[in-house]
């Protein structure tokens, strides 16, 4: 697979200028304005035309999915939604670059790179309308339950990757994190751990400005989240996260490297949180609409629609097809998250052992002779009422 | 559960400390997707040689040391075990758990009940705990008060060198997290192995007797016998319950020696208020309120930060006050 022949424009002897971190300038393969950017514009980069397409298509869907979980949450379908608008470079380029056998740490906020990675959109939203925790098979998708305690996810990826190095298998962790992410002790700790080891896994940081209100300034004193690597011995770069080219190219270089044995790497992906951090957030309190306004104007979608567009491969045909599975997956959400899902309250004591304590059987009986009384007087309520 | 032990071994005593070690070495030989990790516990073979020769014998892959992090070494074994092995941590002090607690509140204790059991986390935590070692602060917690309020995790302490090694065998084998807490005060106790034991989550009535039961369990239970070794020369005949487990907890084995005995005192070296004695002392006065004779005693730590070593003596319960407890369970009415 060629996405793009990638020239060393470093000299260094990494395609991707790996050493050349300290440059906090992003790589960059598209512009905002849909154009090869810099040095690629004389060196065309051979596409794959196929690659391309699939990887539009896929943003294509992935906002209509973000769109409509938006609209949902209006509706009261779910709980919260936080929105990914505006990300999809990072949600859908980092997940192509994976194979399905590669383990996946996604945050509350990755549910576009969940359905981009296969799994069912009304399993991914299980944990936000709130009905259960985790609605998928982690196993099955090689993807862990979405975490809200920031960045402790990312030292199971360094888990799942020494794991992994030890059994001799080829599998790549890749841990999804925000730029507020970083300042947590599990993020250090992890991508220490990983280097220590040389663990193949990739944290990826979508370094979206905003932790809820607190911009990135007051987060760290760094000049970039991607000069940590240096830090920790381990490769680095900082990537234009609104080029879904370069995020997808950087991804599949650092999981190379990883299968490789070259051990693990730190993206930070430059890119901007377009919506509150949730639907029940202001972000009028703390930013101008001037902020947003410029990074509406780098929009990721647009900019590869507009180069797909010069490049004569996005017809109206591609187009029409792209938008009408986009709108059959948001009708089939609407469809199918507008139903009141069904929970079972024995599912609050089967799981949490194997095997249940004496004492949870004990409360779990208490519970359905509570709710058989309850039952019981409604019946009769019910009965006395058709007297 | 089988030990590879022969006969020769068998008749030798040991100290917990080489049970401990010896059930890793045949958990590690039976399942080679048990690997054991923390700080020192390589070549070192961990503070108190518990992991002596681990990494000598099954190589750096199977036994090794970590960077100074204990979230770290909990987050990459939660992750290890997602992948399939069976991780065995050791957090080298009780207090040194503590940046590790929210993996394990967050993580450890709740992946299974969030994934509906697709993800089961078989991972041991050793944490050794306790204090009468003449250690200073931080390396003379109790703190197993914090584990058993988490939900999802499993919490096992032995105060034999038998249940040292066949606890442990089973934790390990055991799909569910296991918080192992090692009295480290007894790391040098001596006996002879024996690998017949009950499961995980039955207690044990190390000594029978009719009058009171002392309810206690890791190091406190050795201070139990003793009292009741005591305690007969007053005329008291007192039965200890040693718990093995509190999470599961044997509510059936308690129950049954307090409505025998009519009085319970219950014996732990954390501090009392909030502290498992209080959950103790409630199970058994819902249970066997007809039976009791005098109200529930504790004989705890006091509530205090853990003292210096030479005031520790002071703060962790003793022979005489667990006598005192016992003398006070209203006996002018019998």
């Amino acid at each position: 697979m060629t996405v793009l022949a990638t020239p060393d424009k470093t000299g260094s002897g990494f395609p991707l200028g790996f050493d050349a971190i300290l440059d906090p300038s992003p790589l960059q393969y598209l512009d905002e304005h849909g154009a090869l950017s810099g040095a690629l514009r004389d060196d065309a980069p051979e596409l794959d035309p196929k690659e391309l397409l699939a990887t539009w298509r896929a943003m294509v869907i992935g906002r209509r999915f973000d769109v409509q979980a938006t609209t949902m949450v209006r509706q009261g379908r779910l709980a919260v939604y936080p929105s990914s608008f505006g990300q999809e470079a990072c949600e859908i380029g980092a997940i192509l670059a994976l194979r399905p056998t590669d383990w996946f740490f996604p945050t509350y906020r990755d549910c576009v790179s969940m359905v981009t990675r296969g799994i069912d959109p009304v399993e991914t939203l299980t944990l936000l309308r709130g009905d259960w925790h985790c609605g998928y098979d982690p196993q099955r998708w090689r993807t862990a339950p979405q975490t809200t305690p920031l960045a402790t996810q990312a030292p199971h990826a360094t888990g799942v990757g020494l794991a992994a190095k030890l059994a001799g298998d080829d599998t790549v962790a890749l841990a999804f994190c925000g730029d507020g992410g970083t300042s947590e002790g599990d993020f250090h700790e992890a991508l220490n751990f990983a280097a220590v080891y040389q663990a193949p896994a990739i944290f990826f940081v979508q370094n979206n400005q905003y932790a809820i209100s607190v911009p990135l300034a007051k987060q760290t004193h760094a000049a970039a989240l991607a000069h940590k690597a240096v830090g920790y011995g381990m490769a680095g770069v900082r990537v234009d996260g609104n080029d879904v080219i370069a995020v997808r190219r950087v991804v599949a270089e650092a999981a190379e490297r990883a299968r490789r044995g070259e051990g693990p790497t730190l993206i930070e992906a430059v890119t901007y949180r377009m919506q509150a951090h949730t639907n029940a957030d202001d972000a009028t309190r703390y930013r101008d609409e001037s902020e947003v306004e410029y990074w509406q104007a780098r929009d990721p979608l647009a900019r590869l629609e507009i180069y797909l567009r010069a490049a004569g491969l996005l017809t109206d045909d591609v187009v029409a097809e792209a938008n009408q599975a986009a709108e059959e997956l948001a009708a089939d959400m609407r469809a199918r998250l507008g139903e009141e899902p069904e929970v079972d309250h024995r599912d609050l004591f089967r799981h949490v052992y194997a095997q249940p304590t004496p004492q949870l059987l004990e409360q779990a009986a208490a519970l359905q002779a509570e709710l058989d009384a309850e039952s019981d007087a409604e019946r009769d309520a019910g009965n006395e009422a058709a007297r | 559960m089988t030990a590879t032990l022969d006969g020769a071994a068998q008749s030798t005593e040991i100290s917990l400390a080489q049970a401990v070690n010896r059930a890793l070495r045949d958990a590690m030989t039976a399942d080679e997707k048990v690997v054991v990790f923390g700080e020192d516990v390589g070549v070192l073979g961990g503070v108190f040689r518990v992991t002596d020769g681990l990494t000598r014998d099954f190589g750096e892959n199977r036994c090794f040391d970590t960077p100074l992090a204990e979230a770290g070494i909990m987050g990459t074994a939660i992750g290890m075990a997602m992948y399939g092995y069976r991780p065995v941590v050791e957090m080298q002090f009780d207090a040194f758990s503590y940046p590790a607690f929210e993996q394990i509140a967050s993580h450890l204790a709740k992946m299974r009940n969030r994934t509906r059991g697709a993800l089961p986390l078989p991972v041991v935590v050793r944490v050794p705990y306790g204090g009468g070692i003449g250690g200073v602060e931080h390396h003379s917690d109790s703190s197993e008060g914090y584990f058993v309020a988490t939900p999802g995790l499993h919490v096992v302490t032995p105060a034999t060198v038998s249940d040292a090694y066949t606890l442990l065998r089973a934790a390990i084998e055991s799909d569910d997290p296991v918080i192992f807490m090692e009295p480290k005060r007894l790391y040098w106790s001596k006996d002879v192995l024996d690998t017949d034991a009950p499961a995980i989550g039955q207690a044990a009535v190390r000594r029978q007797g009719a009058d009171a039961t002392l309810i206690a369990y890791g190091p406190t239970v050795q201070t139990a016998l003793e009292a009741a070794e005591a305690g007969a020369a007053e005329g008291f005949d007192l039965e200890v319950v040693d718990l093995r487990s509190i999470v599961p907890f044997d509510d059936a084995t308690v129950t049954a020696s307090v409505r025998k005995t009519g009085r319970a005192v219950v014996i732990h070296e954390a501090a009392g208020f909030g502290g498992t004695g209080a959950e103790i002392a409630a199970r058994v006065s819902e249970r066997c309120f007809h039976w009791l004779e005098a109200p529930v005693r504790r004989v705890t730590g006091f509530d205090i930060p853990y003292p210096p070593p030479k005031l520790e003596r002071h703060h962790l319960p003793s022979v005489d006050r667990i006598l005192d407890a016992v003398a006070s369970l209203q006996w002018e009415d019998r």
